[in-house]
């Protein structure tokens, strides 16, 4: 029998427009990419038809996530560190919340508190030790939410003190679809308390189409 | 994606001087820019939140004395954000002595949204109009002044309905939401949130079918 004869050709691709596309969608990738932070509870927002898009900085946000049943839900609180790296605005307002409160924060924990991105919803009085935790699992212990009540209303501070360090800031209410009125009204009412009157409501876009009813 | 070298024999001879490839395994490369890209694709949010604008007015404070603006009954639309994502409608002013029937309706395109633009015909023709213009192209402005253009548009209207959104206590935040995004959809120039009132909350247990409206003004 005759042997089968190999080809000579070597088995090697040509691999350099793969790396080409590759390099490309990596580049496309990597610029585009922005980080969603992390929350510590998913929060649903309902849809709307605004096509403004959330602002990048100069931003304080609300978030009023659910609470277990029959409790009107947690209150979550959340700012940017301004437009530049050099203007450490969520160290400052920390600073100020604790001079308010008679806790002096050590530049570690002010520096740890600056790297956080996602939401907390800490009372004053756990921040240090919420910042001395590292896992996020840990730290969800002391998320009983910003307190807002009339007799140690912590989120009118850290509005306060937001507006006071950064007076271009706007407030932002990020709610999940199913939390009760009175809680929104609440912080409204916070707010206004504070002179913000303009609110930014976080949405998702839906497009509707309006169908009038026909007149016969 | 292992890649096979074959190695040249080179057969006796002359030797020849030693070539060199001028490949270079791109195969380890490849690898790692498929995890990347894949990181990327994952961890990529595309579609950013959307943010909608609401300016409540100044709230009054306790000491300071100011007249309520007086509004026409007959342009007055109160809505009642209700429990389960009903809504309640009645126009006009709510008499304490016989309260007004309720409407109920929903956020469906056939629900509330009609309502309010029976009402609203008139303005939200004219501000469909104006945008059709510039979509056509026989208006060339930019979308700024688009907007600007539409909130004179608003503001120069008086024949709309003027509509007082109020929430019952288990409504949700979701209804709340919804609410606003159809005043922009119909295109209302004049909303405003108010508080409920105890005889609205009387007239939406009464539409629920639980006890009756009280009698008498609690506190």
């Amino acid at each position: 029998m005759p042997k089968i004869k190999m080809h000579g050709r070597s088995p090697n691709v040509d691999m350099t427009p793969m790396v080409d596309l590759f390099s490309l969608l990596l580049t496309f990738f990597m610029l585009t990419a922005t980080f969603r932070p992390m929350e510590p509870v998913p929060v649903d927002t309902p849809f709307s038809i605004s096509e403004k898009p959330t602002p990048d900085n100069n931003y304080m946000t609300v978030m009023l996530a659910p609470g277990a049943p029959g409790t009107p839900g947690k209150v979550y609180f959340n700012f940017d560190n301004g437009p530049d790296t050099i203007l450490h605005f969520r160290p400052k307002i920390l600073a100020e919340m604790g001079k308010h409160y008679n806790i002096t924060f050590t530049p570690e924990e002010l520096a740890t508190f600056e790297k956080l991105t996602e939401s907390f919803g800490v009372p004053i009085q756990d921040m240090k030790k919420y910042l001395a935790l590292t896992d996020a699992k840990e730290r969800s212990k002391f998320e009983t939410g910003v307190p807002t009540d009339s007799l140690d209303n912590q989120l009118a501070y850290w509005v306060l003190y937001a507006r006071q360090v950064n007076p271009a800031i706007i407030a932002m209410i990020k709610g999940d679809a199913t939390v009760e009125y009175p809680l929104v009204k609440k912080v409204l009412d916070i707010l206004q308390d504070k002179n913000v009157n303009k609110f930014s409501l976080i949405t998702n876009l839906e497009k509707i189409e309006v169908k009038e009813a026909k007149t016969e | 994606m292992a890649q096979i070298v074959q190695e040249e024999k080179q057969k006796g001879g002359k030797k020849k001087p030693k070539k060199h490839s001028t490949h270079i395994d791109m195969t380890p490369m490849v690898d790692l820019m498929c995890l990347l890209i894949t990181f990327f694709m994952l961890t990529v949010a595309f579609s950013k939140s959307k943010v909608m604008d609401i300016i409540l007015p100044e709230k009054i404070q306790k000491n300071e004395k100011v007249e309520p603006p007086k509004i026409a009954d007959s342009r007055t639309l109160n809505i009642i954000l209700g429990p389960d994502d009903k809504v309640y409608w009645y126009p006009g002013k709510a008499d304490p002595e016989s309260p007004p029937p309720l409407q109920e309706t929903d956020f469906s395109d056939t629900g509330i949204r009609q309502v309010l633009l029976e009402r609203n015909k008139a303005l939200f023709d004219k501000i469909t109009e104006f945008e059709k213009k510039v979509l056509r192209g026989d208006l060339k402005i930019s979308q700024d002044s688009l907007w600007s253009s539409i909130r004179i548009i608003k503001n120069e209207d008086d024949t709309g309905p003027i509509v007082l959104i109020k929430a019952y206590k288990t409504s949700k935040y979701k209804n709340f939401v919804d609410i606003i995004d159809e005043m922009s959809i119909v295109g209302i120039a004049r909303y405003i949130f108010t508080d409920i009132s105890w005889i609205e909350e009387g007239m939406v247990l009464t539409a629920l079918g639980g006890a009756p409206a009280p009698a008498s003004a609690p506190k």
